[in-house]
C-alpha cells in the first residue's frame, strides 16, 4: 500500500494513495449522477441544457436551477452528513451496527421533530432543534441503558435496535393521534423523503451540516486514535471523555438536520462509512470515503425513488430501506456469529 | 507545616515519577491503600507479585487509566492529571495488556499512531514523525514487516510491533504492562533484552513482570507487592530470598545464583 505525504509549509499530513484515487472516483460518480439527476424530468433536458441553465442561460433555468437542482444538492450534501454520522458513530462504538439509524437515534429525531409539528407550530427552526433534542436524548438514554457493559460492544447495538422500535411505535402512536392534515404531512415524510425540497427550505440545514463537518476535520484525528481502544488513546494523549462527547454531538447533529428536513433516511449512515472502507481498504472507518459514498449512494436512491414508479415519485426512504434491509440481516448474521 | 490529612508525614518525591499516598479502587473495591512509590530514574524496574496484587492497577494509576481516590501521582511535581493529556503523554508512555488493532491496519501505519501526542491539528505527518517511526521499527526489530498488515503476524511479531508503536512515541518513561504474557521463551528474553537495552540509553523502564527469574536476571529495581501493598523494594540481589518469595507468593523455594548472570534464581522446593 503506497502512500503520499504532502506538505505545506510546517503542515503535512499522509494519505493512502488509493484513498485518493477511490475519493476521486466517487467525486466523479457523484458529479455524473448530478448531472443525470438535473436532466430527469417529465421532459427530459440534455446534458448540455443542463450546464447552460447552470450558467444561467436558456429557457429551463427556473426548472433545472431552481426546482431539480435544489432536490440533488439536498440529497448529496444530505448523503455525506449521514454517511459522516454513521462514521462518527461506527468509530464511537468501534462496530459496524454501531449506526445512528439502527440504533435508533434516527426515529429519535424524527419523535423531536414530530412533538416540534404537532405540539408546537413546527416552524423551521422548532423542527431542528426538535430532532437535535429527540436524537441527544435517544442517545442518552442508550448510553445509560448500556453503561455496565461500556460503549462497544454487542449490547449497546441490542439496547439500540429495541430503542428504535420502541421510538418507531411512539411515531406511529404520534401520527396516529395528530388532527389529519398534520398527520397527513409527516406520514409522507415518515418514509424519509426529498419530494419538494426547495432552496428556502435547505439553506439552513447547509450551513449546519458545513459547521459540523468543519467541526468534524477538527476531531478526526483524535477519533482515529481512539480507535487503539481506551487506554491507549488515553496513554496517548487523547482527552477521551472530551472527545466522545463532541462526536455524539457532531453525529447527532449530523442525522437530526437531515432528519428535520426529509424524515429518516435508514441505511445510508449503515452502509456508506463500511463500502467507503472497503473501497479504500483503509484501516478503520475513515471518514472523507463515508461521506462521499454516502452522497453517492443517497443521490442513486433518489434518482431510482423517482424513476422506478415514474411519473410518481416514490418517497427515497422506501429505497434506501428495501436495500439497506438485507444489508442489515446479513451484518447481524455476520455480527453474531463473530466470536 | 500542617500534617497531611493521613496523619503520615509524606516525603516529597525523590525522583520525577513518583505516588504519594494513594488509594486505588475500583467503585467500592479498594485493591491499595496509602501506597507510595518513587520510580526510579533511568532505571529497569519490574513490578512483581500473585495475580489480583494490584500491580497492574498501580501501574494504570502513573497513565491517568485511574484516578486514585486519595492521594497523587505526580510528575516533576505535578499531578499527573494536571497536565494536557498530549504533554504528558510525550513524557510516560504505556503499553497496555489487552491489545487490539484497527482493522485492516499496515504495520507502519500502527507504529505511526504512536506519534499522536507529537502531532497537530494540521501537521499529522513531519519528517520527525517519519524519523521516530524508522527508528522505533529498527529497535523492535520489524523493520521488514513494515508494509504488512497487523493480523497477519504471529503473536510474537505482534507483540513487538505494538513495542514499536510505544517507542515511536519517543517518552523517557516506559511504562509496561506484562509485556511478555502469550510470548515463548524466546520472543520473552528478546523483548526483555530490548527493554534493558532501552534503559542503558536512557529510558526508564517500568513493567509488570510474572516471571520472578526474568525480572531479577533484567532489572535493576524489584518491586514486590501482595495485597496490594509494597512489601519489598530494592535490588534483586539485596531482597530476593526464599523468606520474600514464601511471604510475597506463598511458595517454598530455595534461591540459588543464576548459573549464567549470577542474579538470583528462585527455584521451588517439591
Amino acid at each position: 500500500m503506497s502512500s503520499l505525504v504532502l506538505r505545506a509549509g510546517p503542515y503535512s499530513v499522509m494519505v493512502e494513495r488509493r484513498t485518493v484515487l477511490v475519493s476521486l472516483a466517487l467525486v466523479g460518480a457523484g458529479l455524473a449522477l448530478a448531472l443525470a439527476g438535473l436532466c430527469r424530468g417529465a421532459s427530459w433536458a440534455t446534458p448540455s441544457e443542463v450546464l447552460s441553465a447552470l450558467a444561467g442561460q436558456g429557457d429551463s433555468v427556473v426548472v433545472i436551477r431552481d426546482w431539480r437542482l435544489p432536490r440533488v444538492a439536498a440529497a448529496l450534501v444530505f448523503g455525506a452528513s449521514l454517511g459522516l454520522a454513521g462514521a462518527v458513530f461506527q468509530n464511537l462504538t468501534r462496530n459496524a451496527l454501531g449506526s445512528p439509524d439502527v440504533i435508533g437515534l434516527d426515529a429519535g429525531a424524527y419523535t423531536g421533530a414530530l412533538v416540534a409539528i404537532t405540539v408546537l407550530s413546527g416552524t423551521a427552526a422548532q423542527l431542528a432543534i426538535g430532532s437535535v433534542a429527540g436524537g441527544l436524548l435517544a442517545a442518552l438514554a442508550i448510553y445509560v441503558l448500556s453503561l455496565k457493559s461500556g460503549l462497544s460492544g454487542l449490547r449497546l447495538i441490542v439496547i439500540g435496535i429495541a430503542m428504535n422500535a420502541i421510538l418507531t411505535a411512539v411515531n406511529s402512536w404520534i401520527e396516529l393521534r395528530a388532527e389529519l392534515e398534520v398527520a397527513i404531512a409527516a406520514t409522507g415524510w415518515s418514509a424519509g423523503s426529498l419530494n419538494g425540497v426547495d432552496w428556502d427550505e435547505v439553506r439552513l440545514p447547509f450551513l449546519i451540516i458545513g459547521g459540523l463537518m468543519l467541526v468534524l476535520v477538527t476531531l478526526s484525528h483524535a477519533m482515529h486514535q481512539s480507535a487503539l481502544g481506551d487506554e491507549l488513546a488515553i496513554t496517548s494523549g487523547v482527552g477521551l471523555n472530551r472527545l466522545r462527547l463532541l462526536l455524539v454531538l457532531v453525529g447527532v447533529g449530523c442525522t437530526a438536520t437531515v432528519t428535520a428536513i426529509a424524515g429518516p433516511i435508514v441505511f445510508i449512515a449503515l452502509a456508506a462509512p463500511q463500502i467507503g472502507r472497503r473501497l479504500t481498504g483503509a484501516a478503520g472507518v475513515p471518514l472523507v470515503p463515508a461521506a462521499l459514498t454516502g452522497a453517492v449512494l443517497l443521490l442513486a436512491a433518489d434518482l431510482v425513488a423517482q424513476l422506478l414508479l415514474a411519473p410518481m415519485a416514490l418517497p427515497v426512504g422506501v429505497v434506501t430501506t428495501a436495500i439497506g434491509g438485507c444489508y442489515l440481516i446479513w451484518l447481524l448474521f455476520r455480527e453474531v456469529k463473530r466470536p | 507545616m500542617t500534617a497531611p490529612p493521613t496523619g503520615r508525614p509524606a516525603a516529597p518525591p525523590a525522583t520525577r515519577l513518583a505516588a504519594r499516598d494513594i488509594t486505588l479502587a475500583y467503585g467500592e473495591r479498594v485493591v491499595s491503600a496509602n501506597v507510595d512509590l518513587d520510580v526510579v530514574d533511568g532505571a529497569f524496574t519490574a513490578i512483581i507479585g500473585p495475580n489480583a496484587c494490584g500491580k497492574s492497577t498501580l501501574l494504570r494509576s502513573f497513565v491517568r487509566l485511574l484516578r486514585p481516590t486519595t492521594g497523587t501521582v505526580s510528575f516533576d511535581g505535578r499531578d499527573v492529571f494536571g497536565y494536557q493529556p498530549k504533554a504528558i503523554a510525550r513524557e510516560i508512555g504505556f503499553l497496555p495488556q489487552q491489545l487490539a488493532a484497527p482493522e485492516n491496519i499496515a504495520v507502519r501505519r500502527l507504529v505511526a499512531r504512536g506519534r499522536y501526542p507529537h502531532q497537530s491539528l494540521l501537521s499529522t505527518w513531519s519528517a520527525e514523525d517519519e524519523r521516530a517511526v524508522h527508528e522505533a521499527l529498527a529497535a523492535a526489530g520489524v523493520e521488514e514487516l513494515a508494509e504488512r498488515p497487523v493480523e497477519e503476524l504471529s503473536g510474537g511479531q505482534r507483540q513487538r510491533v505494538w513495542v514499536a508503536m510505544v517507542l515511536a512515541q519517543e517518552t523517557p518513561y516506559l511504562l509496561l504492562d506484562e509485556p511478555t504474557t502469550f510470548l515463548d521463551i524466546t520472543h520473552q528474553y528478546e523483548l526483555l533484552a530490548l527493554f534493558a537495552r532501552l534503559r542503558d540509553e536512557g529510558r526508564t523502564v517500568i513493567a509488570v513482570l510474572h516471571d520472578i527469574n526474568q525480572a531479577c536476571r533484567f532489572a535493576d529495581h524489584l518491586v514486590a507487592m501482595k495485597d496490594g501493598r509494597i512489601v519489598a523494594q530494592g535490588a534483586p540481589a539485596d531482597i530476593v530470598d526464599a523468606a520474600l518469595i514464601q511471604e510475597v507468593f506463598d511458595l517454598p523455594c530455595v534461591v540459588v545464583p543464576d548459573p549464567a548472570v549470577g542474579t538470583p534464581m528462585i527455584v521451588p522446593t517439591p
